[in-house]
């Protein structure tokens, strides 16, 4: 649905964040960009989302540019607002009133397991709560692509894993194109079905790794693929020395 | 710990009585506390009056600046052009010293009330336009790309994330200006004072000055002080009465 040709971009400093990357996005695909900091996958999904333009290379969505869902690192709610009103806010945006969006935000927020928490406001909430809340406010208005950029890093081990089981199941459940930027190779490997590694100065796209999907974090399998990216990366680290 | 500034006042107050009777200060230097009350009483409508006009001056000062303050902000942040345009005058004329001016504006205004009124609203719309201009410019990057990718209009960022991340900063900036316009509205009288506007508490003060009626000066002093925290004090709790009401503290 989406064919990325050859893209680069360069900022106004200097800095190459991005050299003739190329990708497929096939509808209803999981992709995982990994790669340490300063390799591009931010800038990559920027460019997805439109927020930011190549300076060269094209990006070409199949059908004309979709709607897209953008989860943040933090999950930037307006603190004011209570977390229905959050939710609500896209789907504000776009010109809908309250008595008819009602129904939409409260399905979001049972979907990401927030029902009775409609009226709390984001300080009363913990930073897990937080983010799903972002997330509900991401899949309200049903787009036909989910752009996250590392919305668990800052989140502890258990509410991250938490978070990453239900984002599995929702994928499942919706059927959405997921872009996911993470830093984290367990990360990758246990959320998406294609990784896509990058690496930095300049950032530029390595190789892609596919995965069977659904690996339990104890199945040997997903060791095995945690060793293969890990390999993979060091091999790219070791031929640019 | 909530009385210490009461405790602090009534034992120095105690402390001045005592010195200027025990040293016997003539009361055209300084007088004592029980003389300055005595003061007001003598003449109590003569100071009220004067004090309400100071402060009809200086609640129209502080509403023009909002107005004025407010709107400035918004045209800065509706186009680089009209930044660029009206900052270095807003800096101008916040770092003219109102003394300098404030006789030629009360030249060039004919109306009294009015160069009042100009003098206090120069002196006070400064906080207002420069808190509320960087208030609004702060909206976090992420909230707004997220405002970008829903194709919010200019409109629907402005009062959903704009004006909201900006209403702590203007209501920062209103307190300064409260104190600010009570104080540009006493230096617009003390500048007018002889040239014929006869109500204010500075003319009070300036009066009471050229007859020696010290404890009357000392008396409207006071009630000026009295206004000025009283200013700070309702515009503090209104800040916050405003914040809880709409979900910001």
């Amino acid at each position: 649905m989406l064919a990325i040709d050859g893209v680069s971009r360069r900022f106004a400093n200097g800095v190459e964040a991005l050299r003739d990357a190329s990708l497929r996005l096939g509808q209803g695909d999981f992709v995982a960009l990994l790669g340490p900091s300063g390799c591009g996958k931010s800038t990559l999904l920027r460019l997805i989302a439109g927020l930011d333009r190549p300076d060269s290379g094209r990006l070409v969505w199949n059908g004309g540019a979709p709607d897209i869902g953008f989860v943040f690192q933090d999950a930037t709610l307006l603190p004011w607002a209570t977390a229905a009103e959050n939710v609500f806010l896209p789907l504000r945006l776009r010109g809908q009133g309250w008595a008819d969006a009602a129904p939409q935000v409260g399905a979001a927020l049972a979907r990401v397991g927030l029902s009775g928490f409609e009226a709390a406001r984001p300080r009363e909430l913990s930073g897990g709560m937080r983010m799903r809340v972002s997330i509900a406010r991401a899949l309200v208005t049903r787009p036909k692509v989910l752009l996250m950029d590392e919305p668990f890093a800052a989140l502890d081990e258990f509410t991250r894993h938490g978070l990453q089981a239900d984002l599995l199941k929702l994928w499942a459940e919706l059927r959405c194109t997921v872009v996911f930027v993470t830093h984290s190779i367990y990360e990758a490997a246990f959320l998406a079905r294609r990784i896509v590694l990058m690496t930095p100065r300049p950032g530029r796209i390595a190789c892609e790794i596919a995965s069977p999907g659904n690996l339990a974090r104890l199945d040997p399998a997903y060791a095995a693929l945690v060793a293969e990216i890990t390999t993979a990366l060091s091999h790219e680290a070791e031929g640019r020395l | 710990m909530q009385r210490a500034p009461a405790l602090f006042a009534l034992a120095f107050l105690g402390l001045w009585e005592a010195l200027v009777r025990a040293m016997g200060v003539p009361e055209y230097l300084i007088p004592g506390p029980l003389r300055i009350v005595q003061a007001f009483f003598e003449a109590p409508w003569l100071l009220l009056t004067s004090l309400a006009s100071t402060l009809i001056v200086t609640a129209v000062a502080l509403a023009v600046s909002v107005v004025l303050g407010v709107a400035l902000a918004l045209a800065m942040q509706a186009s680089p052009w009209a930044r660029a345009a009206i900052q270095p005058w807003a800096v101008a004329l916040q770092v003219t010293p109102i003394v300098s001016i404030a006789p030629l504006i009360i030249v060039w205004v004919g109306d009294a009330f009015t160069a009042l009124v100009v003098c206090a609203t120069i002196v006070a719309f400064f906080p207002v336009l420069s808190n509320t201009a960087a208030g609004l410019a702060a909206a976090p990057q992420d909230l707004q790309d997220l405002f970008w990718l829903n194709k919010a209009t200019r409109w629907q960022t402005l009062r959903l994330l704009r004006l909201p991340v900006a209403l702590p900063y203007f209501l920062a900036g209103l307190r300064i200006s409260g104190g600010l316009a009570l104080v540009g509205a006493v230096v617009a009288e003390f500048v007018a004072g002889s040239g014929g506007f006869a109500s204010g508490l500075a003319y009070r003060i300036l009066e009471s000055g050229y007859r020696l009626q010290i404890p009357r000066m000392f008396a409207a002093l006071v009630l000026l002080s009295a206004a000025g925290i009283a200013i700070n004090a309702a515009l503090g709790s209104f800040a916050s009465w405003l914040l809880r009401r709409t979900g910001q503290a």
